[in-house]
């Protein structure tokens, strides 16, 4: 099955929670396991510990933005169970990115204490549905933007495979608004 | 002779700059910034004329806080073309915006999108 034959959300989830698993422990295994990453010069480790930072920020923002959606009453089965699935490859990314800091010697970000959202705008499943996928796509745009930056090839690729689970994402939600799900061939 | 042709084609971008599509280039900067509240990033209303790493309460890098840069046309292009080289040591680790017609078309966004 692919995207183009994605019929409804329901649809989407089935094939989402599929695929996500082999992405995520790709990650996961290029990260925690990469000597390479471990064996960096200093100057890199710290660099690329910055990049991770930034991203684990925007990853404990998209956790709890997911959360906010969740428990806004807006959202009804499936596209609830969706939201909550892909709020926890949201977790994944965040745990595997706190962790790797940690490794290249950095401090992890926590997450805030309180974020701020448009609640206000969010009326509708829709409304919901259309900031997810505005985080979704902001996330495959500076996950693009990170990956040349990091001075070990490793962690470009688990960022890569990070991407793409964004992407993915975005996808879902844009074709859970009745948009074409992939806009164009490229992603920027 | 070249710098003229290059100012001349800086022009040229800047008159063409295009909001409606500079909205759709934003959509890239959604996962760290808003307009109107902080984020990961910081908030981009009252961008233009602000001194870098100067929204109240927001905790920017020190790299940031010491750039002595002041958010216009110009500097915004120098920095979003390619933020960690602009600014070493900025917290936004993004390889930036390499076509000068889209940082064009963002800037022009940027400038509207709050008024």
């Amino acid at each position: 099955m692919s995207f183009l034959s994605i019929r409804n959300p329901a649809q989407a989830r089935r094939l989402f929670l599929t695929n996500s698993g082999l992405l995520l422990s790709g990650a996961a295994v290029a990260l925690l396991a990469g000597r390479d990453a471990l064996a960096a010069k200093a100057g890199d480790k710290a660099s690329d510990a910055k990049i991770l930072n930034t991203a684990l920020a925007a990853e404990l923002e998209a956790i709890a933005a997911y959360q906010v959606g969740a428990e806004s009453g807006l959202l009804q089965k499936p596209v609830l169970d969706l939201a909550v699935t892909f709020q926890g490859h949201h977790k994944e990314h965040a745990d595997v990115l706190a962790k790797t800091i940690q490794k290249l010697g950095g401090k992890p970000v926590a997450a805030k204490s309180k974020y701020t959202f448009p609640v206000e705008k969010l009326k509708s499943q829709a409304d919901v549905l259309r900031f997810a996928a505005g985080l979704e796509q902001g996330a495959v745009s500076a996950y693009l933007g990170a990956v040349p930056l990091f001075g070990n090839r490793d962690l470009s690729k688990a960022a890569a495979s990070i991407l793409g689970d964004e992407a993915m994402h975005w996808a879902v939600l844009r074709n859970a608004l009745g948009e074409a799900p992939v806009p164009s061939a490229f992603v920027s | 002779m070249i710098s003229a042709f290059a100012a001349v084609l800086a022009v040229g971008i800047a008159a063409a700059a295009d909001p409606g599509k500079g909205k759709e280039i934003y959509g890239r900067c959604l996962a760290c910034h808003a307009l109107e509240y902080d984020r990961v990033g910081p908030r981009h209303c009252g961008l233009f004329g602000r001194r870098a790493g100067s929204v109240p309460g927001f905790a920017y890098s020190e790299a940031m806080k010491r750039s002595k840069i002041v958010w216009n046309e110009k500097t915004l292009d120098r920095f979003l073309a390619n933020p960690p080289k602009a600014v070493p040591g900025t917290a936004m680790t993004y390889a930036g915006v390499p076509e000068a017609k889209e940082r064009a078309d963002l800037i022009a966004y940027l400038k509207t999108a709050c008024r």
